[in-house]
């Protein structure tokens, strides 16, 4: 299984560049797209499946055994991520090439994303600081460009605000590099497990702060959230699709992951939580001034990152078995949402709630569609969201953490009213004129994404199951190091 | 880590998040690029110190070996910052060229709340077309 790891990077970006050898050849440049991300979902499955009998897949490239060489693993909870991350990049890709040429996606759109598909994998299997580093910025590079697809002013100037926020978090990134490097003299994440537990504790704090305030600006955590709700809703639909449910969870993915294996502590973090309240209340009051559909789920996204940081706070097995549930349940629903979304401005030629309505009598497919995913992301039961917090609020309360569990539930009630503010404008009130139906295609990548979501939620009690393994790997920083180290 | 170094890569940072505050792109971007030099600065600084060129089979004269690593590091992060330093000018080229000016323009959002306040009435909603276009 050792030599599927690379492979779930390098197929991608040889795929990319036969992308660009076979020029505009619009039919075989999405055989390989497609053929590409099938590649790497098939090999997260065998990942996960390996990951879970044995602990870990772990490949030393090179041969260079771990300290020294660039040591890439996938334990369960990348195993969890990497897999739903790459089912999406399939469902988007397929209603991406339903509305290629409809809405002027250019012709090296799918070379763009095969790199960040290849940035997604690598910056979730990379177990090194500063590979870590080369993953985050192919998926951003891939980001940037994808976001200029259009160039009109709008996303010129959405794009710019989004390239030099990233591009100062990238700069900080690099400062913890250095400074990682100094105090510890390695960069390879299990062995600075290991010396980091001997490192002077008011060091070791600033170290994760830092580190914190990087992949808080990547994670859009409050209060470094501006350039979110500001830069995606520019983009095409299958662009802001994917932005909204991989690139940000990446970000929660490396923090998650940084904090339990570098700078763990004993005692669930206040600091955490309060970020996380802060975060979930400021994403949903936005999310409520907004009139705009992907404006309003912009701001959602913000608002869910709240609930994983809520997770990933208590520090313990149950609470971040329910951030890893929380994650893989809104990669999903996020990803459906935006493209419903889409599938409305397609239809409509907008978003705006406004100048929408009636959508129930004629397209009701797409009102099918939307419900489930809207009650999923308020948290409404029998939907995969309800398991996911209910999970979260259960291990609040145990460990007597009132404050943030009221918090959290306030703003699943204001999330529930915005999400009834797009049923209103959209889908009830006076039909305005006919319009195009969007192509089938679309509608049925969206369906997938939906039924995925039914799926999570149907099968909640064995993801659960796997998220409590997962989050016992992660708490004892002793099991990664262990499978890195001496199982090299 | 030299005191020199690190007071030039305070410096760096210093001047390069003032430039990244203005207004106007070209400084926006030159302000990336002292940022990103202090960043590689502190990178080049993280190593042990001075010493013989880390080559295999060359004559050390029994002098410890400089760390090759933070080298290898630093020109991955050069490469890195040299590309999106040229797709940000291109970008901001791009800007120039529709606006006419090369300052960052005010967010929509927020000129219509300060609108807002001056007319001191409730604005319409925002207009769609105007994020889209």
């Amino acid at each position: 299984m050792t030599w599927l790891l690379p492979s779930v990077v390098a197929v991608p970006v040889l795929g990319a560049g036969l992308t660009v050898l076979i020029g505009r050849r619009l039919r075989l440049q999405r055989a390989i797209a497609l053929s590409g991300v099938a590649f790497v979902l098939v090999a997260a499955v065998l990942l996960l499946i390996e990951a879970d009998s044995n602990g870990a897949a772990v490949a030393q490239l090179g041969g260079w055994p771990a300290p020294f060489g660039i040591t890439l693993v996938a334990d369960r909870f990348a195993g969890i991520v990497l897999t739903v991350s790459t089912a999406m990049l399939i469902a988007v890709l397929v209603y991406a090439m339903a509305q290629l040429g409809r809405d002027a996606l250019d012709w090296w759109f799918h070379t763009k994303y095969l790199i960040l598909t290849a940035g997604v994998a690598l910056s979730l299997v990379t177990g090194d600081l500063f590979n870590l580093f080369v993953g985050f910025e192919m998926m951003l590079i891939a980001s940037y460009v994808l976001l200029t697809v259009k160039t009109g002013p709008g996303e010129v100037r959405a794009t710019m605000s989004y390239v030099v926020i990233n591009l100062v978090a990238s700069a900080l990134f690099l400062v913890v590099i250095a400074f990682t490097y100094t105090v510890a003299g390695t960069l390879n994440l299990a062995d600075l497990a290991v010396a980091f537990q001997t490192l002077d504790p008011a060091v070791r704090s600033a170290l994760g702060l830092l580190t914190l305030v990087v992949f808080g600006i990547k994670a859009a955590i409050f209060p470094l959230f501006m350039w979110l709700p500001d830069s995606y809703p520019t983009a095409p639909t299958p662009v802001t699709a994917i932005f909204a449910g991989l690139l940000t969870k990446v970000g929660v993915f490396v923090i998650i992951r940084t904090q339990t294996l570098l700078f763990s502590q004993d005692e669930p973090s206040t600091l955490l939580l309060f970020i996380a309240g802060a975060t979930m209340t400021v994403g949903v009051l936005g999310a409520i001034a907004q009139n705009d559909i992907k404006r309003i789920l912009s701001f959602h996204i913000v608002s869910q990152i709240g609930y994983m940081v809520m997770g990933l706070g208590f520090l313990t097995v149950a609470g971040l078995a329910a951030a890893i549930l929380y994650i893989t349940h809104h990669i999903v629903v996020k990803t459906g949402l935006f493209l419903v979304g889409g599938l409305v401005e397609a239809e409509e030629g907008t978003g705006a709630l406004d100048r929408i309505g009636g959508l129930l009598h004629r397209r009701p497919i797409i009102a099918v569609m939307f419900l489930p995913l809207a009650l999923s992301l308020a948290g409404i039961p029998p939907f995969s969201g309800f398991v996911a917090k209910l999970a979260l609020l259960q291990e609040g309360l145990a460990l007597d953490r009132g404050i943030i569990v009221a918090v959290s539930l306030a703003v699943s009630l204001l999330t529930l009213f915005s999400m009834t503010k797009i049923w209103g404008g959209v889908f009830w009130g006076e039909t305005t004129e006919p319009s195009v139906p969007a192509a089938r295609g679309m509608t049925v990548a969206t369906g997938s994404v939906v039924a995925l979501s039914l799926g999570v939620a149907l099968f909640a009690g064995p993801l659960a199951d796997l998220a409590t393994r997962a989050a016992a790997d992660l708490v004892d920083p002793a099991v990664y190091t262990g499978l890195v180290l001496g199982g090299g | 880590m030299s005191l020199a170094g690190l007071l030039i890569a305070a410096v760096l940072f210093a001047v390069g998040t003032y430039l990244v505050l203005q207004r106007m792109l070209s400084r926006v971007i030159i302000g990336l690029g002292l940022m990103s030099h202090g960043a590689n600065l502190l990178i080049m600084l993280s190593g042990p110190g001075p010493a013989q060129p880390p080559v295999i089979g060359a004559d050390g004269g029994g002098l410890p070996v400089a760390d090759p690593l933070p080298q290898a590091m630093v020109l991955t992060a050069i490469v890195i910052t040299f590309g999106i330093t040229a797709f940000l000018l291109a970008l901001a080229l791009r800007s120039y060229v529709l606006t006419g000016s090369d300052a960052v323009e005010d967010d929509i959002e927020d000129r219509r709340i300060s609108r807002a306040k001056h007319t001191a009435e409730v604005t319409p909603p925002l207009e769609v077309h105007e994020v889209a276009e």
